[in-house]
């Protein structure tokens, strides 16, 4: 959070990503999946913001759509001056290096029948005019980069444990100096000794090289080491988007609250006194979500404005935005007194 | 720390690499040499063994004969050297089923290819597919070398010609499995990440087939191309037989075969030498495929 005049490096504006439903014989368009719906949220330079939230809530759609893998249905996706949701097919090609992908599965990620050289080597192929001399120099101080060892070079991918085949990956990433780095789930397939290795050397290089991250994570303790500020989603929509710090301290979302929840408690005398919020009820189907807030299905504090009325994310607090009708109410009151109004309605709907 | 920079191996070439996997596999070298001996035996047979010219008196005294040293084979019912006509049959029914089966399944990959990637062509391409599939096959043979066989005989000569027709008919008709096994492959390739990745790179999409997608398909394809082969052979000597093939008197594998069979109880090895050329060239073409599948997959390849 450097310095917030400045114009964030990327800017979300009512992002949404609809993919349509075709049913019946004639395969009609019936009806959309609101795969994210209505998403709003700046990444500044340096920053990482983390988003999480549960399976199929939308992160990775979010984290696709923002480098338009997949084409949005509505909204402005704004990296480094330019929108990306409406740039033409070669102004996007040209685009393409500023903004990279570390992808989920590093096994999946990574082509089979290519070594490792010709892996790393594809971006500079694709971009540069370099020599093959100059390409092999560059995939050699990438490997040096994510700490791999140079004789790997001509192996293939199969060759690899989880944790190196995500340095491949991120190395791949890195090949043409980008600004922006989608991290979309890069942990979730590793084994947890390996991801701290992983989030450590992402951590380095947005050290060095002044990387921009957005971290698509479900874990929550992960999302706390390693993010500046952390976005949480629910069906399509975020629903609060604050500091860590505060976040963690103090969720105000009552979804958020329980998603913090269900973290573990290393200090086992603070694990007994931890309340843990269980939720009923399953996600609603995001191809037919609520009227009212996505959440109110589930809600513990659910009240009637909730199943008729979707709220806006509006910031309750500096800093914090939060898309909830409780604090819709509250608001401009100071923050403190809308978190104990929380708290109250916590201890209420742990006692329901 | 420093030894990073000393001992980097140089990078292997891709085919000897290929190569150096090819020759483990022990059925496929099998196979290599099998197909080398046909191919040896039908090209350079010929010099070495000339066809003698015997009148049709001399022949008709000769026919029927069982192996001797002047007919290693014998002859047939006509009193023609059955060595001569096998090494004659040879060049034509190699040269159909190879050429034949890279025709079907160059057509078949680029259908399956297109259909699978490009989800506009899928409804029309695979449409297509059924069409053809569902045409009978031996009519529509016939209908095509019966409407284009002199116009092509007249352009190209009559055995160049027959062979074109033949070969192009063959192809023509059996690239639908291979176009419907690389569309499904395709279809499950292309939401495989490493495809989304080169796409967040921004390689355009003929390259990622080219790149990703399509060195992908090579076991599916390989194991399409060994069987066509022997399939092409097989609907050659059918249209031979039904008298749409080469001339009669043009020998084929195949239409040595079909000539064999009215002598089959008098004369079984008619049929047997034709069937063995037939029989060896599947199963070594099979083997081969077996071993290039394995040599082209680095998973499989230095184990």
């Amino acid at each position: 959070m450097r310095d917030t005049q400045a114009a964030p490096l990327v800017q979300v504006e009512g992002l949404k990503m609809y993919f349509p439903v075709h049913t019946g014989i004639l395969r009609r368009h019936t009806g959309n999946v609101k795969a994210v719906d209505d998403v709003s949220f700046a990444i500044h330079q340096g920053e990482t913001l983390g988003l999480v939230g549960e399976s199929g809530c939308g992160k990775s759609t979010v984290g696709r759509a923002l480098l338009r893998l997949y084409e949005p249905t509505a909204g402005r996706v704004v990296i480094d001056g330019e929108d990306i949701a409406t740039l033409s097919h070669e102004a996007l090609r040209r685009k393409r290096p500023t903004m990279q992908m570390v992808f989920q599965d590093p096994q999946a990620s990574l082509n089979p029948r290519m070594s490792l050289s010709a892996i790393i080597a594809e971006p500079l192929t694709e971009h540069t005019k370099l020599t093959a001399a100059q390409r092999q120099n560059r995939v050699y101080e990438l490997m040096d980069q994510v700490g791999l060892n140079r004789r790997f070079a001509n192996r293939f991918p199969h060759e690899f444990s989880g944790g190196q085949r995500q340095r491949i990956g991120i190395a791949r990433a890195l090949a043409l100096n980008p600004k922006l780095i989608v991290c979309d789930e890069p942990i979730a397939a590793l084994d947890v000794s390996i991801q701290a290795q992983v989030v450590n050397l992402l951590e380095d290089l947005q050290d060095t090289l002044g990387l921009t991250y957005l971290f698509i994570s479900h874990d929550l303790s992960m999302v706390r080491h390693i993010a500046d500020r952390v976005a949480v989603m629910y069906l399509g929509r975020i629903v609060e988007l604050s500091p860590r710090d505060d976040l963690y301290a103090r969720p105000l979302h009552p979804y958020a609250e329980a998603l913090l929840s269900a973290v573990n408690e290393p200090d086992p005398d603070r694990a007994k006194t931890r309340k843990r919020i269980l939720l009923k009820g399953d996600l609603p189907s995001p191809a037919n979500p609520p009227v009212g807030c996505n959440f109110c299905t589930r809600c513990p504090k659910v009240f009637a404005r909730c199943l008729t009325e979707k709220p806006a994310l509006v910031q309750v607090e500096p800093g914090r935005q939060v898309a909830c009708h409780l604090f819709e109410t509250i608001h401009p009151a100071t923050g403190s007194t809308g978190g104990s109004e929380a708290k109250e309605h916590l201890q209420h709907g742990v006692t329901q | 720390m420093t030894d990073n920079s000393i001992a980097i191996p140089p990078a292997q070439s891709q085919l000897g690499a290929v190569w150096n996997q090819f020759r483990v596999h022990r059925g496929a070298v099998f196979g290599l040499i099998v197909l080398g001996i046909l191919v040896t035996f039908v090209v350079f047979g010929p010099f070495l063994w000339p066809e003698e010219k015997l009148k049709v008196s001399e022949a008709m005294k000769v026919k029927n004969q069982g192996p001797s040293l002047m007919f290693p084979l014998g002859t047939d019912q006509l009193g023609r050297d059955m060595l001569t006509r096998m090494m004659a049959a040879g060049k034509v029914s190699l040269a159909v089923g190879f050429v034949a089966m890279i025709i079907a399944i160059f057509v078949g990959t680029t259908v399956g290819v297109m259909a699978g990637y490009f989800k506009r062509l899928d409804g029309p391409l695979m449409r297509l597919t059924d069409l053809f599939l569902s045409l009978p096959l031996i009519p529509l043979l016939l209908v095509m070398v019966m409407l284009f066989r002199d116009k092509i005989a007249s352009i190209m000569g009559p055995e160049l010609g027959a062979f074109t027709l033949i070969v192009f008919a063959i192809g023509i008709t059996s690239w639908m499995q291979a176009a419907r096994i690389v569309r499904g492959e395709v279809l499950a390739l292309k939401e495989r990440e490493y495809v989304l990745a080169a796409r967040s790179i921004g390689a355009p999409s003929r390259r990622i087939i080219l790149r990703h997608i399509l060195p992908n398909v090579v076991s599916p394809v390989m194991v399409a191309a060994t069987l066509g082969v022997a399939e092409a052979i097989i609907t050659e000597s059918v249209l031979s037989f039904l008298g749409l093939g080469f001339p009669p008197d043009f020998p084929t594998w195949g239409r040595l075969l079909f000539d064999g069979l009215q002598y089959m109880q008098l004369y079984p090895e008619r049929v047997i030498w034709p069937g063995l050329a037939i029989s060896l060239t599947v199963l070594s073409v099979n083997y081969i495929g077996d071993g290039l599948r394995d040599a082209l997959d680095p998973r499989i390849r230095g184990r």
